[in-house]
């Protein structure tokens, strides 16, 4: 039987504020433990949570972004649970009356083809603290400082059909809250967690098939992991007569597979109720429209301007726009140097297979977007080929000289153009090379042109790479035909 | 809507409340009252009715994000039972 999948996702993504979404202690990574959570944080009696303007500020430009409904009033609810770092004993969260209603996102698959995916919600609330589960005299550790951190929960409609499509929609959300600089974004920290619900029904059904839920998904490439390795289970299961049925699950990233989580006594009863302390918030007309005014240019606004408006590939387009990092980098490199293409081919070729090789990322590099602009720009105007361009990369790569024009005095490597020269390299290569000489005149015509390259090799040796390639090459073969 | 024992017994476990076999009986006759009240609301037509988000007729009131408390937690820690290297220390949460 042919089976299809259905993924949905729900992305937790800690907004960037500087203070808590109830209170005014800092959100600050790395704090020592505890140093971070104040009364409000910890529940303590007599205590009134405030929302924080920015969080709801952050929200709404997502939602903005994703061209979401944005309702006038949305209410916070108390989801209630027992867990020690849960202080509190409930999560304040936004379960009726969401702050972003429905939208979509168009992702681009590998393909480059899109697709569109509809966003059910997303709504406002609080992390909660952290346990180390790690033996403290047999006990476990609870640290606060999380508590209280602002999250948007964003949650999808079951609309991805596989792993390929829900990693995209991952990254195209990835893309939308760095570029609105309301998330860091950073999935090692934990500043942005993926929940993923997946079931899968033969081809051609309607109604879905009975969904696991998978916790733990903390990687774009996890995600995708998670997602095989819980499609091949659920079919197995089904097709050795067995039934799907509907828990929380754990992803190990280890083990590379999903395990039941401990299947509790009851359903998760969470008790919703609006929460006494907050007051509904109500956003103005006014308020929303000042938001839309300041967002940025978007992923896929980027995309279509750099295919589009530059001419770049959809390849090109779509790499240089995926990260707003790449796609500043890049911009300042196009405006140094004049060249879309140029630049284009310089951060995805040269810089972005260095970055790699040393597993940094655009914001480490040594080698700055002005630099690599006016090395584009020596390119261009014929000062250096591109051979001798790759070496004043690695120079400027490794601190070899503080620009492009530094570097090509300093080595020598400006481009021997002058014909005079470049023959006079020639005439001696040939005088030293008598029998390559010969086999090239007693070659098949057709042959002869593969025969030139060692030729071409040996002059660009003896001008250390600054001679003309175009040149060295037009003169070897007049040069080289006369003795035939 | 009559409770049976099991539902006060579900709802005291939800709310980690220690109730005895006595008081739980109790609880299944004051709440059996409370919801038939309830029930007596629900048959009120509400049709057209905007429902209440909070009994105050007033909009929440938004703060500057700013960081505005300082590190209080020696103070915080002086009530817990057991804290050490700045954790609270609870007991095993096995997961």
């Amino acid at each position: 039987m042919e089976w299809e999948t259905v993924i949905g996702l729900e992305v937790h993504v800690q907004l960037a504020t500087k203070s808590k979404i109830f209170s005014g202690a800092s959100t600050a990574f790395g704090a020592e433990p505890n140093s971070q959570a104040c009364a409000v944080d910890l529940g303590l009696p007599g205590i009134l949570p405030v929302v924080n303007e920015q969080a709801v500020a952050m929200a709404v430009q997502f939602g903005l972004a994703v061209h979401a409904d944005i309702p006038e009033v949305s209410v916070f609810d108390r989801k209630n649970y027992f867990y020690p770092d849960l202080p509190k004993g409930y999560q304040t969260s936004q379960m009726y009356h969401p702050i972003v209603g429905p939208g979509s996102i168009d992702v681009t698959l590998e393909d480059h083809s899109t697709r569109k995916i509809r966003i059910h919600h997303a709504h406002l609330e609080e992390d909660a603290g952290k346990s180390l589960h790690e033996d403290i005299h047999g006990m476990t550790g609870i640290d606060l400082n999380r508590a209280g951190t602002p999250l948007l929960e964003i949650v999808s409609e079951p609309d991805m059909r596989s792993a390929k499509e829900a990693a995209a929609y991952l990254k195209a959300i990835h893309s939308i809250v760095t570029y609105l600089g309301i998330s860091d974004g950073n999935m090692a920290e934990g500043s942005m967690r993926c929940d993923v619900n997946v079931s899968v029904r033969p081809k051609g059904q309607e109604s879905f098939g009975t969904r696991a839920e998978v916790k733990n998904v903390n990687s774009f490439r996890f995600v995708e992991r998670a997602i095989a390795f819980e499609v091949d289970r659920q079919i197995e299961l089904i097709e050795d007569g067995g039934k799907v049925v509907q828990e929380t699950r754990l992803y190990d990233p280890e083990r590379d597979e999903t395990r039941s989580m401990r299947t509790k006594e009851e359903a998760n009863d969470y008790r919703y109720f609006p929460c006494p302390d907050l007051l509904p918030v109500v956003l103005d007309q006014a308020y929303v429209d000042h938001l839309r005014e300041q967002l940025p240019e978007l992923p896929a606004d980027k995309r279509e301007r750099f295919q589009n408006g530059l001419g770049l590939s959809a390849y090109d387009a779509h790499v240089l726009s995926a990260s707003r990092a790449v796609a500043d980098y890049f911009e300042e490199v196009m405006d140094v140097c004049g060249d879309a293409k140029q630049a284009a081919n310089w951060v995805q070729g040269e810089l972005s297979g260095a970055l790699n090789r040393e597993n940094l990322n655009i914001e480490q590099s040594p080698v700055n977007a002005r630099q690599l602009g006016e090395l584009v720009v020596r390119v261009i105007d014929g000062t250096i080929n591109g051979k001798a361009a790759k070496q004043v990369f690695q120079a400027l790569w490794n601190n070899q000289g503080a620009s492009a024009d530094e570097v090509i005095d300093a080595k020598g490597l400006k481009q021997v153009t002058d014909s005079g020269a470049i023959e006079a390299m020639i005439d001696q290569v040939i005088a030293d090379s008598p029998a390559q000489v010969a086999q090239y005149c007693d070659a098949e015509p057709d042959k002869r042109g593969k025969m030139i390259g060692y030729f071409v090799g040996q002059v660009m040796k003896a001008s250390r790479g600054t001679a003309n390639p175009q040149q060295v090459n037009t003169l070897l073969k007049e040069k080289l035909d006369a003795k035939l | 809507m009559a409770l049976e024992e099991t539902h006060v017994r579900r709802a005291a476990h939800l709310a980690r409340l220690a109730v005895s076999d006595d008081q739980a009986k109790g609880f299944v006759d004051d709440l059996s009252q409370i919801l038939e009240m309830v029930d007596q609301l629900q048959r009120v037509d509400t049709q057209g009715v905007t429902p209440l988000a909070h009994p105050l007729d007033a909009t929440q009131r938004l703060r500057a994000d700013e960081v505005t408390e300082t590190d209080q937690r020696d103070h915080f820690q002086r009530c817990a039972p057991a804290v050490e290297n700045g954790l609270y220390l609870v007991p095993r949460v096995v997961e």
